[in-house]
């Protein structure tokens, strides 16, 4: 018994040893026929054929043009898109920056060859270079939308917009009298430790940061100190929105980082909520259409890259999700979106936002290979929830 | 020319039924072969393949860099699961499932007792229906109304107020611990929803075992001279004790494994199932995922060895 046994252990484990592929070199000189149909892996409401609402539909016209039907995996995390990535059946991804750099590390993504793409230079110049996707000038994608997180508050006790993040990171009594402990939340992952290390930069210049996602381990470490002392103040991390919504309307909560999707859906319910980007500045996300390295229709995918770029979807997909368009065109003359409907999802808080980005141990500056990665950082963080 | 056909001439030819029913019986072993196959190749492919690869990944590692799972042996991953933080979780987890395995048990003897010992055949069959009832319903939505039920808020806090209390649940609230800023922060309140969740496991196994106890045997026990507390001692509660431990596997594995009401009641502090999640899901990190779970396997069977010393499973 034993032997068949290991003969069974020996081959799960010749199955479990079959190697990934390696990355493929070289990027698509020209764009032919159509395959017929594309896939993508997207976040929920980034692609949209008016199922949800007949006014949002940027797919129908795009299959009637180029013949390529698409098909639709939505992730609801940015460690699903990864996973579903490396398990390789997807032509497009969108991904935030918290995957991107994740993806071309691990050879799941292929560069884009941007002179197939005529509608480039209509992209926000502030973003062809974004290092979200830009790799040794190499590009790994096209910039779709972005958004920023913001300081969801309480308007009855705080008349005035916070203006400082120190509401949920400093114990202080607040205009009610009574203290913030155990009245604020903070987010439950641990991108959250850049929100800490944001806040450092501000108050704590000696300790040098300058890119919240790329700490060495004295900032990593300062930026923990400061998490713990957060812990004393949060009686419990949100991650799902729903619950978080619940919290500040059933459970005294007045103060926390958060998205704009819950403050525009408490404020629809007439709560006392308002929402500001405090003097630190705030984090953000920044969504890529990357495209797989082993894409079985490349040339409907990159079709799909040029339309993505199309002003009217831009336009419709910024009003449908809250975000701002990264063709700075399509803030202009868009019906759904309105006059000044950029303004409102924060296009003008561009230069305060520190966007999420994949910690790696390479700093990206002369710093070297020192700087603390991703899995550490979610190690650590969940041992600060824990109090440790 | 006309003759009497000889008898066996006279039968049908056997039907292909009956043939192949011939062969079987003729052939023990293959009939037992091809009725267990398909089972045991679920079982073998299905429950063991899937938790030997599990075991397998668990020696892998992950490369921190590209965050790409190494598939080479190695004890890395094992080395970073002896931390400290991650030891908290253990700990954390085995101790609430513990405290909520007895509450459950101490709340599930007295009704599954009434039940088999005492209730009429209506009411127990009402009480049946009262037990299962809640099973019937969303998981999800019944943990979500207890986020509502135990908020701030909510009925409980409420409650209190009206019967002027606040303070008692204010100073509870305030212990260390179990304390946290309202019920639904707190580890109190994740207890309270993993023993509602779970009490029915405890209950039916229980019921069922003192169902069987004979009534002969407490009669005898009683002709003896025995009080009926030792009777209950001595006769009863050793009877059912099998079904005590039934029952307290299910409800102490359950809360073992358990990732929801972690995730929606209490204060955030990680439970084995969302270190599991999480490190499968968030960090990418599969092999750390999979030595996880390899702790509850562990503790499972320290749990059961222990259950077996003493003697839950001498009655089977």
């Amino acid at each position: 018994m034993t032997k068949k046994l290991s003969v069974f252990f020996m081959l799960c484990l010749l199955l479990g040893a079959v190697s990934i592929t390696a990355a493929q070199e070289g990027m698509m000189t020209a764009v032919g026929e159509g395959e017929g149909e594309v896939s993508i892996v997207s976040w929920a409401g980034y692609i949209e054929r008016g199922e949800t609402d007949e006014n949002f539909d940027w797919v129908t016209d795009f299959e009637a043009a180029t013949g390529c039907a698409v098909t639709n995996k939505v992730a609801a995390t940015s460690d699903e898109m990864v996973a579903l990535m490396n398990e390789g059946s997807f032509d497009l991804v969108t991904a935030s920056g918290d995957a991107s750099l994740r993806l071309i590390a691990g050879g799941r993504v292929q560069p884009i060859n941007i002179d197939l793409i005529p509608s480039w230079s209509t992209v926000d110049e502030r973003l062809q270079n974004a290092p979200w996707h830009t790799v040794d000038g190499v590009h790994y994608g096209v910039p779709y939308q972005w958004g920023s997180n913001v300081l969801m508050y309480n308007t009855d006790v705080f008349p005035e917009a916070p203006e400082s993040w120190s509401v949920v990171f400093e114990e202080q009594t607040l205009s009610d009298g009574a203290s913030n402990a155990g009245r604020v939340q903070a987010y439950d992952g641990p991108i959250h430790i850049a929100d800490a290390a944001l806040y450092l930069k501000y108050h704590n210049p000696d300790l040098g940061i300058t890119d919240p996602y790329a700490l060495d381990r004295d900032q990593f470490n300062a930026a923990l100190d400061l998490l713990r002392q957060q812990r004393t103040l949060v009686a419990r991390y949100w991650h799902d929105a729903f619950i978080q919504i619940d919290d500040f309307v059933n459970d005294g909560i007045v103060a926390s980082g958060s998205w704009p999707f819950q403050v525009n859906l408490l404020q629809a319910e007439s709560h006392p909520i308002g929402s500001t980007i405090p003097v630190e500045g705030a984090t953000g996300w920044a969504d890529t259409t990357m495209m797989h390295v082993n894409s079985q229709h490349p040339n409907c995918a990159y079709m799909w890259l040029e339309h993505s770029l199309n002003t009217k979807l831009q336009g419709d997909l910024a009003a449908w999700f809250g975000s701002v368009p990264s063709v700075l065109a399509a803030c202009e003359g868009n019906e759904l979106l309105g006059e000044g409907g950029c303004s409102t999802n924060g296009l003008d808080n561009f230069e305060k936002i520190s966007f999420w980005r994949t910690p790696v141990a390479n700093c990206g500056d002369d710093r070297g290979d020192v700087c603390v990665p991703y899995y550490e950082w979610l190690t650590s963080y969940i041992a600060v929830i824990g109090g440790r | 020319m006309t003759s009497i056909p000889a008898p066996a001439s006279r039968q049908q030819p056997p039907s292909t039924l009956r043939r192949i029913s011939t062969f079987f019986f003729k052939r023990p072993n293959l009939s037992l072969l091809v009725m267990l196959a398909l089972p045991l190749l679920w079982l073998g492919v299905v429950y063991i393949g899937s938790l030997s690869s599990l075991l397998i990944q668990s020696f892998f590692y992950l490369d921190g860099f590209s965050g790409v799972v190494i598939r080479e042996f190695s004890l890395t991953t094992y080395q970073s699961l002896f931390t400290q933080a991650n030891m908290d979780i253990v700990v954390r987890t085995v101790v609430m499932a513990a405290f909520v395995t007895v509450t459950c048990a101490v709340l599930a003897f007295p009704i599954a007792y009434y039940m088999a010992r005492y209730a009429s055949y209506r009411i127990k069959g009402l009480l049946y229906l009262a037990v299962l009832l809640p099973l019937w319903s969303s998981y999800l939505v019944r943990v979500y109304t207890w986020k509502i039920i135990l908020a701030q808020e909510g009925i409980i806090t409420w409650f209190f107020k009206l019967l002027g209390l606040n303070g008692l649940l204010e100073g509870i609230l305030g212990l260390p611990v179990i304390g946290g800023s309202s019920l639904s922060f707190s580890l109190l309140g994740m207890f309270m929803v993993f023993v509602y969740i779970w009490l029915p496991y405890m209950i039916l196994p229980i019921n069922t075992a003192l169902e069987r106890v004979p009534k002969s045997l407490i009669d005898a026990s009683s002709d003896l001279g025995a009080k009926p507390g030792y009777t209950f001692r001595k006769v009863i509660f050793p009877l059912a004790f099998p079904g005590v431990v039934a029952g307290s596997i299910f409800t102490f594995s359950l809360t073992l494994g358990d990732y929801i009401i972690p995730g929606v009641i209490g204060n955030s502090s990680f439970f084995i199932g969302q270190a599991v999640f999480a490190q499968q899901g968030t960090a990418g990190n599969i092999p750390l995922a999979a030595a996880f779970t390899v702790v509850p396997i562990v503790i499972m069977g320290i749990y059961l060895s222990i259950a077996k010393r003493l003697g839950a499973f001498d009655a089977l």
